[in-house]
C-alpha cells in the first residue's frame, strides 16, 4: 500500500532527505540582476572558454554538479546517482555534462519544471532507501535556447512584451539520507494542463493554470495553511504568468499574495535589463532555488518554501503544426525541520 | 481546478497582456527607416555623379547597402537598431542583408554545408520563395491585360 501518499497527487515523505549542499553558476546578465550577490559563481562571459553555447552549457552543468559534490565534502565515487535535465533536443547538456563523471545517470525532461522534477525524484529514491547520496540539477542558456526555438540572435528582430528571456544559468543540489536540513519533505506531482494557449511568445499564459492547479492541490493534499509557508515560488511564469496564477489560486480560496512570488521575476530588473515578461528555462529555477532561497533556508530567514517549477511541453515541430503549449508544474516543501 | 474554457482563457490572456507602444514604435521605424533611406539616395548621388548609367546606379547602390547590412549584422550592431527601430530596419534591404547573413553566423559551428549554406536562407526563405512567386503572378497578369 502506498503509505506514504497522501490526497490525491502528494507524497509525505517519511524520512525526509537533506538538501547538503548546492550550487549555482550564471551567465552576466543574471549576474547583473537583483540576486548578483548569492550566486556562487557569475561567468564572464556566454561561451565560458568554450567553443560553442552547448559546450558552455553542458561545461556549467558539469561544474555546478562538481562544486556541489565538494561543498559537501564528498568524493564523487559516493553519489549513487545524478537526475538532471535541460532543455536542448535530446537533453545534449545534462548527458554530456555527466559522461566524464562515472555516477549512474537518470536523464529528465520536464521542460522548465526539470528542477523540481529533479528534487521529486530525488527525495523519493532517498526516502525509500535507493540511496544515500544524490545530485539533482539543471541548467539553460539564453543562446542555446534562442536559435533552438527561436531566431538567431544577430537577428533584428523585435521581442512583444509577454516575451521571456531564458536564463543562462546551472543549479545542483546535492540530497542525502543524512543532514541538518532543509529537509525535502513534501512532493507534489503536476497534471499537463492545456488551456489552449498557442502564442510561443507568451508562455507564463500557458503555464500559469498548470501552476496554480498543482498549488491549490498541494494545499488540499497537505491541509496546510497558507501561513505554513514563509514563501512559495514558482519557476518561470513571468510577470503575466504569476498575475493569472495568483487569480487562479486566489478564487480557489487560498490568499497567497502576500508570500508568493516568481524565480523568473526575482532573477532579472525587467525595466533596467529589458527582459520584459522576466526570467524562463530550467537554469531559472535551478540557479534561484540553489543560489539564492538556499542561502535564506539555511541561514533561517526563511524556514518552510514551496517551490514549484513550471514547464511548457511543447516543441518548435507542434507549435509549427498549430498544437496549443500544454503547462506543467512539480511542487516541493523545503522545510527547516522533518515535519 | 475546474476545467478551463481555452477560448475563455485565451480571451482573459488577451486582457492581461501589456499593449505595445505603438506611436513610439511607429516613430522609430519611421525615423531609422528614413534615415535608412536617405542615406541610400546619398549613394544614388554618389554613383550618378561617378558616371554610371541608371542600371548600373541601382546595382550599385543595392550591392553598397546589402554590404553594409551585411558588415554591421557581423559586428553585432543591427541586433541593437533592430530591437528599436523594428521594420524600419526590416523593410529596407539591409534588413534583408541582416536576415541572411544573422543565421549563417550563428550555424558557422554546423558547418559550411549543413550549417552555414543550409541555415542561411531559414528566414530570409520565404520571402524569396513568396516574392518570387507573387511577382511571377503579377507579371502574367500584366502580361495578358497588356496584350
Amino acid at each position: 500500500m502506498a503509505v506514504k501518499k497522501i490526497g490525491k497527487q502528494t507524497v509525505r515523505l517519511k524520512n525526509p532527505p537533506s538538501i547538503i549542499s548546492t550550487y549555482s553558476i550564471v551567465g552576466p546578465k543574471e549576474g547583473d540582476g537583483p540576486l548578483k550577490e548569492y550566486f556562487d559563481f557569475i561567468l564572464q562571459d556566454d561561451l565560458c572558454g568554450q567553443k560553442t553555447w552547448e559546450k558552455c552549457e553542458s561545461k556549467i552543468l558539469e561544474d555546478a554538479i562538481k562544486m556541489a559534490i565538494k561543498n559537501a565534502q564528498l568524493s564523487e565515487k559516493k553519489v549513487e546517482y545524478v537526475l538532471a535535465g535541460d532543455l536542448l533536443n535530446q537533453i545534449i547538456s545534462s548527458s554530456f555534462a555527466v559522461r566524464n563523471l562515472g555516477i549512474p545517470y537518470f536523464g529528465l525532461y520536464g521542460a522548465c519544471s526539470t528542477m523540481a522534477e529533479s528534487l521529486s525524484l530525488g527525495s523519493m529514491l532517498i526516502d525509500g532507501g535507493y540511496a544515500d547520496y544524490l545530485v539533482c540539477a539543471t541548467s539553460s542558456h539564453f543562446c542555446t535556447a534562442e536559435r533552438q526555438f527561436r531566431f538567431p540572435l544577430e537577428l533584428g528582430n523585435q521581442r512583444p512584451p509577454t516575451s521571456q528571456w531564458t536564463v543562462t544559468g546551472a543549479g545542483a543540489a546535492v540530497l542525502s539520507s543524512n543532514g541538518l536540513g532543509p529537509y525535502i519533505t513534501h512532493v507534489t506531482t503536476g497534471k499537463v494542463v492545456d488551456a489552449g494557449i498557442k502564442d510561443v511568445n507568451n508562455m507564463g499564459a500557458a503555464m500559469a493554470p498548470a501552476a496554480a492547479d498543482t498549488i491549490i492541490q498541494h494545499f488540499k493534499d497537505t491541509g496546510y495553511r497558507i501561513d505554513d509557508y514563509d514563501l512559495i515560488i514558482t519557476g518561470d511564469l513571468g510577470i503575466i504568468g504569476k498575475e493569472i496564477a495568483e487569480e487562479f489560486i486566489t478564487k480557489a480560496g487560498y490568499d497567497i499574495s502576500k508570500i508568493f512570488t516568481d524565480c523568473g521575476i526575482e532573477i532579472f530588473d525587467n525595466e533596467r535589463q529589458d527582459t520584459h515578461a522576466g526570467g524562463s528555462g530550467c537554469g531559472c529555477s535551478a540557479s534561484v532555488f540553489c543560489g539564492y532561497i538556499y542561502k535564506l533556508l539555511k541561514d533561517k530567514t526563511l524556514n518552510r518554501v514551496l517551490l514549484i517549477s513550471t514547464g511548457a511541453l511543447h516543441s518548435t515541430t507542434s507549435s509549427q503544426q498549430g498544437e496549443s503549449i500544454p503547462g506543467i508544474a512539480h511542487a516541493v516543501t523545503i522545510s527547516n525541520t522533518k515535519e | 481546478m475546474n476545467k478551463i474554457n481555452p477560448k475563455e482563457y485565451n480571451e482573459y490572456v488577451q486582457k492581461k497582456i501589456p499593449k505595445p507602444t505603438f506611436l513610439k514604435n511607429s516613430l522609430w521605424a519611421f525615423f531609422i527607416g528614413g534615415i535608412i533611406c536617405t542615406f541610400g539616395q546619398f549613394i544614388i548621388n554618389f554613383y550618378k555623379n561617378m558616371g554610371l548609367d541608371k542600371d548600373g546606379v541601382s546595382a550599385a547602390t543595392a550591392i553598397t547597402l546589402v554590404f553594409l547590412g551585411a558588415f554591421f549584422t557581423g559586428l553585432g550592431w543591427y541586433d541593437k537598431l533592430g530591437k528599436r527601430a523594428g521594420a524600419g530596419s526590416i523593410v529596407p534591404i539591409t534588413g534583408f542583408a541582416n536576415s541572411i547573413v544573422s543565421p549563417a553566423m550563428e550555424f558557422k559551428r554546423e558547418g559550411f554545408i549543413f550549417g552555414v549554406a543550409a541555415r542561411m536562407f531559414t528566414v530570409a526563405g520565404p520571402v524569396l520563395v513568396y516574392g518570387y512567386g507573387s511577382s511571377v503572378i503579377v507579371g502574367l497578369i500584366y502580361y495578358l491585360v497588356k496584350k
